[in-house]
């Protein structure tokens, strides 16, 4: 029964809000990881969403749910900052903070929450519907 | 046959199986409103209907695996672009607030549908029972 693609769709975008929240708050919990070198220091990780258009392409049907690509790192430099009392500190006196803005992530978090919700919307009125066409003609 | 389900029915099953597809149209709007470059879709619900019905009455047979149906006859329809109020600076035109509304409405329709063919139904029960 093709009703069923609903679930599908709702349930692809709810995975890929999931993973979204999952690197939002791995993000954040890593915000003040210190370290005392570029290559060691947490990078703030995004998820890269794209439209599931196999099936379009293949003609089976004209709707697409969302496919995750990956997961990229943020390119943007660490947060350099001279504190020679650290005990993380490099010869220098350089310690290393994440490219990663809380503010932003929060932002980001709010977003993917609502969408999530969104879906379980969608989720449960499509669900509704099917069980009221389940008892039609008693 | 004395009772004719196409008959007795109408346009409703028609109409139910349209607002299923369109349904499933804006949860993967729904669903892809983070997606980048993505485009949301619907369908014109009243000009579909109406070629539909147009076009009931006369469905060509199909004796060969080889020949096509025309396109009306596979309830999909054209899908058309929504074109966005705000434009995003992604790409996407998804806009959920719009989207929730079509859907709900959508819904509503649905269950209207449904509650017609459920009338014909109980119609046609008491018919039969004669009471």
């Amino acid at each position: 029964m093709s009703s069923f693609n609903i679930f599908n769709i709702a349930g692809s975008g709810m995975n890929a809000q999931n993973l979204r929240l999952n690197l939002i708050a791995s993000n954040i919990s890593n915000a003040n990881s210190v370290s005392s070198s570029i290559d060691e220091t947490y990078k703030s990780r995004q998820p890269v969403f794209a439209a599931q258009l196999k099936d379009i392409i293949d003609q089976k049907n004209k709707t697409s749910g969302v496919d995750i690509l990956g997961v990229v790192e943020s390119q943007a430099p660490p947060v350099m900052e001279y504190s020679p009392n650290h005990p993380m500190a490099n010869e220098q006196g350089y310690i290393f903070k994440p490219n990663v803005n809380t503010v932003e992530e929060m932002a980001n978090m709010m977003s993917a929450s609502r969408s999530y919700q969104n879906n379980v919307e969608v989720l449960n009125t499509a669900k509704e519907l099917m069980m009221q066409t389940l008892r039609m003609g008693q | 046959m004395a009772i004719n389900f196409d008959k007795a029915l109408g346009l409703h099953p028609q109409a139910l199986m349209l607002r299923e597809k369109r349904a499933e149209v804006l949860a993967s709007n729904l669903a892809n409103a983070d997606t980048p470059g993505y485009k949301a879709r619907d369908m014109d619900f009243q000009a579909i209907l109406k070629q539909q019905s147009q076009t009931n009455s006369g469905i060509l047979e199909t004796t060969h695996s080889g020949h096509l149906l025309p396109d009306q006859y596979q309830l999909s329809g054209e899908l058309l672009y929504r074109t966005p109020q705000q434009a995003s600076l992604d790409g996407n035109t998804v806009e959920d607030q719009i989207e929730q509304a079509k859907y709900g409405e959508n819904a509503v329709q649905y269950q209207a549908s449904l509650r017609f063919i459920n009338g014909r139904f109980s119609g046609l029960l008491s018919a039969i029972k004669g009471e």
